[in-house]
C-alpha cells in the first residue's frame, strides 16, 4: 500500500462522502475502498478489489440465478399474523409495517420459478433485509410452497439462506417451524427431486439447525458466517478468543459441514451443472444424456 | 431470574423461591415447633396443623396464579424431577446406551432401552445435573452435537426393532460452544429432527422442566407432546430474548410473558396436546407424586399410538406439525 491509498484515500472518501450523491459509489465492508455502483452491478456486488461478497437483495438474487434473469415469482399463502399479539419496545404488527414499506417485500423469503442451465427450476430466496431473514410462520408456509411447487415440477429446489435465526416475536410458532421446514425437505427427499442450499452471509439459529442444513448438496458463497450460536453468544458463554476464521464458509468447508465454496460468478453454472447430475431420472431423455 | 435466583434456605433441605417466600417461613416456624414439642413434651399439634394449614393455602394462592416469570424459575427449580428421576422411576430393567458411533458419549443427553408398563421402549432425555458434580458431568443439560447424534442413533435402533420412544426434554438450549460448532452443532440438530419425524414408531415427548429452543425440538418433533402444568418451552430464553429486544436484561419477566412460553399459552396455541398437572406447589415439592402422574400421563397415551401403522404413523406426525400455527387461533 502505497501513502496514496493510506492517506489520501480517506480524505477523498469524507470529501465524496458528502458532495458525491449516495448512490454512485458503495464502501466495501470487506476492505473499505471504495467502488463505483456501476461496477458492483457487473460483479454481482462483490468487490473487484477484494472479492468481498456483499450482501444480496431478494430481486438482485433472482436475477442472477435463472437463465437471462427471467423467473415467474410464485405468490405465497398468507398465514395468521402476529399469533401471540407480541409486543416489546414496538408492536410485533408495527415491525412488520416497517419492514414491508422498507423492503417492498411480504416477508422474508420469496419463491420463483425459471430455468438454471436450461433446467427447470425452483428458488427460494431469503430476504435477509426483511427483519433479519428470519423465521416465523410465513417463512415456514413459503418454504413448503417451494417445496410443494419442486415436487409437482419434478426440478430442483434451490434455497438461497440468510437468517439471524426464529422470529423471536412469533415464539414458539416460530421454532415449530424447524419441524415444519424440514418435513419440506422429507417431501423432496421421497419426491427424488434434488435440494440444493446456497449458504449465503449469515445464516444462524434454527434456519442452519433445520431445513439450511439438510441439502443434498450444501454450498456457501465466500466467507459467508454460518453456524448455530452467534459468535457473540458463544463467546459470553465459553470466554475464550475465537479462533480465526470460525463460522466462515472455509472454516466449515474445513470441518466437513459443507461440500463446496463457489463465488457468486460462478454460481449460476455449478447450480446448471448438478441439476444436470442430479435430477436425471426426472430430466427428458435428452437432456439426462 | 436466573436459575439460582434469590433461594431460601429452609426446613427438610427445601429450596424456596422468591416468590415463595412466605410459605418458607411458616414452614420454618412449623419446623421449630415440632423441634420443640420434642424437647418439652409440649402439645403443639393445633397450632402446627392450624400453620400447615396456613401455608396451603398461601400456597395454593401463589401456584394457583405464577406468572410466566415465576413458572419459568419453577421450571428451573433445581430440586425439581429430572430425566433420570423419570428414567429410574418409570423404566424397569433400564441398560443405558452411550455414545454417537463417531467420537463421543454426551452425557447431556442419557438414554437406553428398558420397560414402561411391561412394553419396551428407548427413552432419550436431556438430563441437566442436580447438584454441582453432576451438573459439571451433564453440561448442565446442554447437549453437544454428539449428543443429538446419539439420539438420532437410538431413535434409528427404536425404528428397527419397533420400540416406542420416549422423551424428557428439560435443557436451557444446546451448547453454545467453539466444539459444538466446529463439529456441526446445527447439522446435528436439524439431523435430529429429521430422524424423529421419520420415526416409524410412536413418539411421546414430555417437556419436565425448560424446553430451551433448538436444543429441545431436536428431542420434541414426536407423535404427542405432553407437558407438565409448570414446565416452559420457548424459542428463546426470556433473559436474551430480553437482551435483544429490549437491550435490557432486566425485562427478562417482560419477556417471559410476552413469549407465551408456559404449558398452557402453548396448549391454547395449539402446539402441545396435553398438560400434566402437577402436585401442589410444583414438582419439586413432591417429586413421587409428580413422577407417579407423568406415568398415568404417558400411559394414557401409548395404547393408541401403539396401534398405528408406522406410515400412517409417520403421515400424521407430519399433518400434526404442518397444522400448527396455521390456522388463528384467538
Amino acid at each position: 500500500m502505497s501513502w496514496m491509498t493510506e492517506y489520501v484515500r480517506p480524505k477523498l472518501r469524507g470529501l465524496l462522502k458528502r458532495e458525491v450523491p449516495d448512490n454512485l459509489w458503495s464502501n466495501c465492508a470487506g476492505c473499505g475502498q471504495m467502488v463505483l455502483n456501476k461496477d458492483l452491478e457487473r460483479t454481482r456486488k462483490v468487490c473487484p478489489h477484494c472479492g468481498h461478497h456483499m450482501r444480496a437483495l431478494v430481486g438482485e438474487r433472482l436475477a442472477w440465478t435463472f437463465d437471462d434473469g427471467a423467473f415467474t415469482r410464485i405468490e405465497l399463502p398468507k398465514v395468521p399474523v402476529d399469533p401471540l399479539g407480541f409486543r416489546d419496545q414496538k408492536r410485533y404488527t408495527d415491525r412488520l409495517k416497517d419492514a414491508r414499506a422498507k423492503t417492498h417485500l411480504d416477508e422474508s423469503m420469496a419463491v420463483a420459478h425459471g430455468k438454471i442451465g436450461g433446467h427447470d427450476a425452483v428458488v427460494a430466496v431469503m430476504a435477509f433485509e426483511f427483519m433479519a431473514g428470519t423465521m416465523g410462520a410465513a417463512l415456514g408456509e413459503a418454504f413448503l410452497t417451494a417445496a410443494r411447487l419442486a415436487v409437482l415440477q419434478k426440478a430442483p429446489l434451490i434455497v438461497f439462506t440468510a437468517s439471524g435465526g426464529a422470529r423471536m416475536q412469533e415464539g414458539m410458532v416460530s421454532l415449530m417451524q424447524m419441524p415444519r421446514t424440514t418435513i419440506g425437505v422429507q417431501m423432496l427427499r421421497e419426491a427424488g427431486v434434488p435440494y440444493i442450499v446456497v449458504l449465503t452471509n449469515p445464516t444462524t439459529g434454527g434456519v442452519t439447525a433445520s431445513f439450511a442444513m439438510l441439502g443434498d448438496v450444501q454450498i456457501a458463497e465466500p466467507d459467508a458466517l454460518i453456524g448455530f450460536a452467534g459468535p457473540r453468544v458463544i463467546q459470553d458463554t465459553v470466554r475464550e478468543t475465537l479462533p480465526e476464521g470460525f463460522q466462515r464458509s472455509e472454516y466449515l468447508l474445513d470441518h466437513g459441514m459443507i461440500d463446496l465454496i463457489a463465488s457468486r460468478g460462478e454460481l449460476p453454472e455449478v447450480l446448471g451443472r448438478l441439476i444436470g447430475l442430479l435430477n436425471v431420472r426426472n430430466l427428458p431423455v435428452a437432456q439426462a444424456a | 431470574m436466573a436459575s439460582g435466583a434469590t433461594v431460601l434456605m429452609a426446613n427438610a433441605m427445601r429450596q424456596f423461591l422468591d416468590f415463595e417466600k412466605s410459605v418458607a417461613e411458616l414452614e420454618t416456624k412449623i419446623d421449630e415447633l415440632r423441634q420443640m414439642s420434642g424437647s418439652e413434651g409440649v402439645n403443639i399439634a393445633d397450632e402446627v396443623g392450624r400453620l400447615s394449614e396456613k401455608a396451603e393455602k398461601q400456597l395454593r394462592g401463589i401456584y394457583g396464579k405464577l406468572t410466566p416469570a415465576q413458572k419459568v424459575q419453577v421450571a428451573r427449580h433445581a430440586q425439581r424431577p429430572h430425566a433420570q428421576d423419570y428414567i429410574r422411576a418409570l423404566i424397569t430393567e433400564f441398560t443405558p446406551l452411550a455414545g454417537d458411533r463417531l467420537s463421543a458419549e454426551d452425557k447431556a443427553v442419557v438414554g437406553g432401552v428398558g420397560r414402561f408398563e411391561g412394553q419396551p421402549v428407548v427413552v432419550i432425555g436431556t438430563e441437566r445435573g442436580s447438584d454441582l458434580e453432576t451438573r459439571l458431568v451433564h453440561n448442565f443439560g446442554m447437549a453437544r452435537p454428539e449428543g443429538y447424534r446419539k439420539a438420532q442413533r437410538l431413535v434409528e435402533l427404536a425404528a428397527r426393532f419397533g420400540l416406542p420412544i420416549l422423551t424428557f426434554v428439560d435443557t436451557a438450549g444446546a451448547w453454545p460452544g467453539i466444539d459444538a460448532e466446529q463439529r456441526g452443532q446445527a447439522e446435528a440438530i436439524a439431523r435430529s429432527i429429521d430422524v424423529f419425524l421419520n420415526a416409524p414408531v410412536p413418539v411421546i415427548v414430555t417437556v419436565i422442566g425448560e424446553g430451551g429452543s433448538g436444543g429441545a425440538v431436536a428431542l420434541g418433533a414426536g407423535d404427542r407432546i405432553l407437558m407438565l402444568e409448570h414446565a416452559i418451552y420457548s424459542v428463546i430464553s426470556p433473559e436474551a430474548c430480553a437482551s435483544i429486544l429490549w437491550r435490557d436484561p432486566k425485562q427478562a419477566p417482560t419477556a417471559a410473558e410476552a413469549l407465551r412460553l408456559t404449558a398452557q399459552d402453548l396448549l391454547e396455541l395449539g402446539l402441545i396436546d396435553r398438560i400434566i398437572p402437577e402436585p401442589l406447589g410444583g414438582a419439586q415439592r413432591e417429586p413421587a407424586k409428580a413422577l407417579e402422574t407423568v406415568r398415568k400421563a404417558i400411559a394414557a397415551e401409548l395404547p393408541e399410538l401403539l396401534g398405528l401403522e408406522p406410515a400412517l404413523l409417520r403421515a400424521r406426525r407430519r399433518e400434526k406439525f404442518l397444522a400448527m400455527g396455521r390456522e388463528a387461533v384467538t
